[in-house]
């Protein structure tokens, strides 16, 4: 699809599924305050407990990729997973009460943020190791040829994850037995507090794809026109049982490794010019361009956060799940022998 | 009834679940070609590439692949090789086949069989001989098994794949070979001992090869008047407390004696909740903490011999029961 063709009605729809991630995250930063003693922050008690990795200047990729999946494709993520599970049909309320740890969580409140999941929308869970739900990709995606049907997997990870082996394993297996996985490289520049550039010899995602033999293509992950083209046209490939395809998709991560983290390892120049390329802002003047109106993005941008704040004041008033739930739902197998 | 090898009698259980459940599926190297034991034979040429799938040498993958297969609604039997490749897969086996049905709330469960070759392996040296199996009983999440006969082999197999958790299904390399009668129909239960051998004075627990040494320690003890209860516990974890109990109220003696490493070996397990919850005298017999070597000498002085367990039950004996 080439973004004089879009329709406003589409366009205005990714515009939604990206304001609801930026509400969200917005959010659960505001709750991790003090959540963790890493990056020097302070030991207080906080909504959001432990390592909250935010996706806040990523949402076109997610937007972008979930708009060409149906609901029978699965997905698996990373453990910067919000966007992707939003994007995938996730309720926002349900993820909220798992980050806040409540019994109404989707996990229950044994997951938080690093594991977030829902299956029933397809999405397979976040992971708490990079490059650990390329694997489970691949496999899902054998289950879905072995249980027929034509749907896709869809498989984020981020830049760090090329540098560890699981990637060439994963990509050399989708690509002898041509699975439909449609890898996606959600380059955001940063591995933890390291430049991923500085770690990463060659030529880079796209290039470490095609010389296993997996076509794809490199976009510029921020603009979510470019995103949903690339992605209509990759998904449409795999469907039409092409085997296995790959988009690198660069963007930047505007917080820092997690919530807490001042991110004070980077300078300011660089940062001032990824805000000027902040996707939302710029869906709004590709929007505008084929004439859809501010007014009707800034009403997108209320709802939204209204949705996110109803949400927030769900998983306030949740219950924590009782002690007994900590025993539950590990095996059936010698189940009761916790101590023995 | 058939006379099937260890190794055939393994085969013969995949080929009865892949024939009754259309979901199992097996995955690794060489499985297309029988498996370099031969304990995958005829099985792709019965089922198909889609369902015995040949896979290039990448462990982490094989296993992560396993946890998507099952997360997505398969039953997957994994093969390893040997135990000492699998620890190319640790982060799949331990942070995400263990953990993704508790982490995930429920929403997902991972029904897969990992079989994972343990032990010693006539000259096979510090990398292919290793008995891991109590960094797996460890881990919460995981059933570990480890069959000592072929009829085990395939009854224990056949309980793993209809069994919803995640199963390390360890079986031996020296014992592929070994051969008895096999009732292919019988499926045997998780988490329950058989009584090998009953006997009096002293309770002798293990699993896997070092049953065969156990029975002959307690042929050469009866010779002497010593009577060696043996119990195989066939199930690492959980381990059948009922069964190795309900022995030692009668003998109050345990002895446990495995090939594993005794430093923190599953035998430490076993004799603290004993010591703890019995109060009787208790003695574990495992190998030294050092490597496998490859010389025949050298390899010999890790092995757990019957005139070892022999000398041990003998002092345990002269100990005053509890």
């Amino acid at each position: 699809m080439s973004e004089t063709a879009m329709s406003l009605a589409h366009a205005q729809a990714l515009y939604r599924t990206m304001a609801r991630i930026r509400a969200f995250e917005n959010a659960a930063e505001e709750a991790s305050k003090g959540g963790v003693a890493a990056f020097g922050a302070s030991l207080a008690q906080a909504k959001v407990r432990g390592p909250l990795h935010l996706s806040t200047g990523q949402e076109a990729v997610a937007a972008g990729v979930c708009a060409q999946l149906r609901a029978d494709d699965l997905l698996t993520s990373t453990h910067r997973g919000h966007g992707h599970s939003i994007a995938k049909g996730a309720s926002i309320e349900r993820m909220m009460c798992e980050l806040f740890g409540r019994a109404t969580g989707y996990n229950g409140g044994k997951g938080g943020s690093m594991h977030i999941a829902d299956f029933s929308v397809g999405m397979l869970g976040a992971n708490g190791v990079v490059a650990a739900g390329i694997p489970i990709a691949v496999g899902a995606a054998h289950a879905l040829r072995v249980r027929g049907g034509g749907a896709l997997v869809a498989c984020f990870f981020g830049d760090g994850a090329i540098n560890r082996g699981p990637f060439l394993e994963g990509l050399n297996w989708a690509g002898i037995h041509r699975l439909p996985v449609l890898f996606v490289c959600e380059d955001n520049r940063w591995s933890a507090t390291t430049a991923t550039g500085a770690m990463t010899a060659g030529e880079g995602a796209l290039a470490r794809a095609q010389a296993i033999g997996v076509p794809g293509l490199a976009v510029n992950g921020n603009d979510i026109f470019v995103v949903d083209a690339a992605a209509a046209a990759l998904t449409a490939q795999i469907r039409a049982h092409g085997g296995p395809r790959f988009l690198h998709a660069v963007t930047y991560r505007i917080k820092g490794h997690v919530s807490v983290d001042a991110a004070g390892y980077r300078s300011h120049d660089e940062v001032a010019r990824a805000l000027e390329q902040d996707p939302l802002e710029l869906a709004a003047i590709r929007i505008a361009a084929i004439g859809g109106v501010r007014a009707v993005l800034a009403a997108i941008d209320a709802e939204a956060q209204a949705e996110v704040a109803a949400a927030v004041a769900a998983a306030d008033a949740a219950p924590s799940p009782p002690d007994a739930e900590a025993y539950t739902d590990i095996q059936d197998t010698g189940a009761g022998r916790w101590r023995d | 009834m058939a006379r099937l090898s260890y190794a055939q009698a393994s085969c013969s259980a995949l080929h009865a679940a892949m024939q009754q459940d259309a979901l199992v599926v097996a995955l690794g190297e060489d499985v297309g070609r029988g498996g370099v034991f031969g304990q995958y034979r005829g099985l792709q040429q019965t089922f198909g590439a889609e369902r015995v799938i040949d896979t290039p040498i990448s462990e982490a993958t094989i296993m992560g692949a396993a946890v998507g297969m099952a997360l997505a609604g398969l039953r997957p039997v994994v093969e390893m090789r040997v135990v000492d490749f699998a620890l190319c897969a640790m982060d799949e086996v331990v942070n995400q086949a263990a953990k993704a049905r508790y982490m995930f709330g429920g929403q997902g469960r991972v029904p897969l069989v990992a079989r994972m070759p343990i032990g010693l392996w006539q000259g096979s040296a510090a990398q292919h001989s290793q008995s891991l199996e109590t960094w797996f009983a460890h881990i919460p999440g995981l059933v570990v098994v480890a069959p000592a006969t072929p009829q085990d082999n395939c009854g224990l197999l056949a309980a793993a794949i209809a069994c919803g958790d995640p199963v390390i299904y360890m079986e031996h390399k020296e014992l592929w070979g070994l051969e008895e009668e096999v009732d292919a129909a019988r499926v045997e239960r998780l988490g329950v001992a058989a009584v090998r051998r009953a006997g009096s004075d002293v309770t002798l627990v293990t699993w896997s090869r070092t049953l065969h040494d156990a029975l002959r320690a307690a042929e050469a003890a009866q010779a002497e008047g010593l009577s060696l209860e043996v119990i195989d516990l066939r199930t690492i974890w959980p381990w059948d407390r009922e069964t190795v109990f309900a022995s030692l109220r009668k003998t109050r003696r345990l002895l446990v004696a495995h090939e594993a490493v005794q430093v923190g070996g599953f035998g430490a397990e076993i004799a603290a909740v004993v010591a703890e919850t019995l109060g009787v005298p208790v003695r574990r017999l495992g190998a030294p903490r050092i490597p496998v070597g490859y010389a025949s000498s050298l390899e010999a002085v890790t092995r757990v011999t019957p005139e070892a367990i022999l000398s041990v039950a003998r002092e345990l004996a002269k100990k005053p029961a509890r």
